[in-house]
């Protein structure tokens, strides 16, 4: 009966958030690519963020150098390091650039983290089947919120 | 940040329990000599029909680690040699209702398929099409000897083409992509050049614009085709092109083409001419 009661009660914080997250087709994008407005409508959790740009969803760290995540091994090249990245970007910026950082760079080989349509032959997760549509997005609105925390934490020594 | 390379190729997105061996860094210019004999060129001009996308084309052996490079320098510590040997037997083996072997018509393979691997795809002009040296061996099998087809990526029909491409080791790839085989060779570009899945990456993205740097603990090469069939130490087997397309456009989360797909016939002449120049390889040695 108390356990029936808690999951009532978590299924209505979980619905209330979600009435107030932006599906990624209503995210609104300013000219130069950022996003004013919370995603899921709640603040991020920069601690879950390493999980989440480890071998994660995100996978940050196969393209990117971090520093402040040099306990997690193998740090690829392909972008540049994040280091500064909470100095160098507004945190409307970031969530742009976590969401689709095509639109803030043109043509990026990053992939966008919050977008479900516009691909070649979507497929499956790794399975190399079709996907199921619609598709869900690489991060949720909170797992983009919980990156973009975490990346305002890493500032310019 | 220093540059690593785990022993393991890893399907880069789907990283999970892997252990890796300690870093090692790939000697950029050693020389690779098969056999004490076979000088092959790693790295030249790129084709003029890459028009400056590349400047220098390199051969997949000159991003391995030594320890993996020297692995290719001896047929004895090749591991991809063992299948070339069954496939010779396969050559002599009587299949179908012809009664005929690979040898009754082409007798010596050393002599009657020297040079054959270089030039392939090719164009077919009976059959008016693009063959891959995979298409090539079952229009035997099926029309000549009149026995099964192989599957494309088995392991018997990747040993033939291993056998078939060893007699080309150390000559030049140079497919033509003109004439009849043009139009072909534009899907084949286009592919290369589309971005496929949810991760939204074309083969240039990591093959062209990203070559030399690391993606995880995956040095990126220019995804050659010189050295196919590939022994790849990661699945213990000889590994062909199209089993290899496969997997890159997986991990960018797309649903693949099938090997042999028209796509793919397609991609992999495109590939191959990326490569016009580097050495014949096969069978090479990869993680
Ligand atoms: C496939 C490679 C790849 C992956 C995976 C990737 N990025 Fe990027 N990222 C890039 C590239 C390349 C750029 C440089 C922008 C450009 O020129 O396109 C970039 C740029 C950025 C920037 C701006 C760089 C700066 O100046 O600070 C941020 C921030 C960023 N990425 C964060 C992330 C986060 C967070 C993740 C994981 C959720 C991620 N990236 C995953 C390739 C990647
Ligand atoms: C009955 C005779 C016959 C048998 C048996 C036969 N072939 Fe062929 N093969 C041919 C002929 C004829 C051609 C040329 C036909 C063509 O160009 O379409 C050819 C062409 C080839 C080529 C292309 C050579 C080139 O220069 O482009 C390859 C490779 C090949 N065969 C492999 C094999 C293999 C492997 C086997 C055994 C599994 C085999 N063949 C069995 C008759 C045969
Ligand atoms: C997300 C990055 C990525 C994309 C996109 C990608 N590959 Fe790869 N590919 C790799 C990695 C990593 C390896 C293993 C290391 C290496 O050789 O580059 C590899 C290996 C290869 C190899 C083996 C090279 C050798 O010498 O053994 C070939 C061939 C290849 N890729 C072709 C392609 C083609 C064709 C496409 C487009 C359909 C493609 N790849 C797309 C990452 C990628």
């Amino acid at each position: 009966m108390q356990l029936k009661k808690l999951t009532v009660a978590a299924m209505l914080i979980a619905g209330a958030a979600a009435a107030n997250e932006i599906a990624p087709a209503d995210v609104v994008f300013t000219e130069d690519g950022a996003i004013e407005a919370s995603l899921s409508g709640s603040p991020g959790v920069a601690e879950n963020a390493p999980e989440i740009m480890n071998k994660g969803a995100g996978n940050c760290i196969a393209c990117h150098q971090v520093t402040a995540l040099s306990d997690i091994p193998f740090h690829g090249e392909v972008g540049p390091s994040l280091d500064g990245a909470g100095s160098r970007w507004t945190e409307a910026e970031l969530r742009g650039l976590v969401a689709n950082a095509k639109m803030t760079f043109e043509g990026s080989m990053m992939p966008s983290f919050y977008k479900i349509d516009g691909f070649t032959r979507p497929g499956d997760a790794y399975t190399g089947k079709a996907a199921k549509l619609p598709l869900d997005p690489l991060l949720t609105a909170q797992q983009v919120e919980d990156v973009v925390a975490f990346l305002m934490t890493l500032k310019d020594q | 940040m220093t540059k690593r390379s785990g022993s393991k190729a890893l399907t880069w997105m789907a990283l999970s329990s892997v252990v890796f061996a300690a870093p090692a860094l790939a000697d950029e210019s050693a020389k690779l000599v098969v056999n004490d004999e076979i000088e092959m060129i790693t790295e030249t001009d790129a084709p003029a029909h890459l028009d400056g996308a590349l400047g220098t084309i390199r051969s997949g052996w000159t991003f391995r680690t030594s320890e993996t490079q020297v692995l290719q320098m001896d047929d004895f510590d090749n591991p991809g040699m063992i299948f070339v040997d069954q496939a010779l037997d396969q050559w002599n083996t009587v299949e179908g209702s012809a009664g005929k072997s690979c040898a009754s018509c082409h007798d010596d393979v050393e002599s009657s398929m020297a040079g054959v691997r270089a030039v392939y795809p090719k164009w077919n002009e009976e059959a008016e099409e693009v063959r891959t040296l995979v298409m090539q061996i079952n229009d035997c099998r099926e029309n000549q000897m009149g026995a099964e087809p192989l599957k494309y990526t088995s392991g018997k029909m990747t040993a033939m083409e291993a056998l078939i491409s060893v007699q080309s080791r150390g000559m030049p790839v140079d497919v033509a992509i003109d004439g009849p085989a043009q139009s072909t060779w534009e899907r084949g570009k286009d592919i290369y050049y589309t971005r496929f899945g949810q991760l939204d990456l074309s083969c240039a993205n990591c093959h062209e614009d990203n070559y030399d740097n690391m993606i995880r603990a995956d040095h990126l090469s220019q995804g050659q085709i010189n050295g196919f069939p590939v022994y790849r130490l990661k699945n213990t087997k000889l590994n062909n092109a199209h089993a290899r397309f496969k997997g890159c456009i997986r991990d960018t989360r797309a649903e693949t083409f099938k090997p042999g797909s028209d796509e793919f016939v397609a991609l992999e002449l495109y590939v191959a001419s990326r490569g016009n120049g580097l050495s014949v390889e096969a069978p090479s040695v990869r993680n």
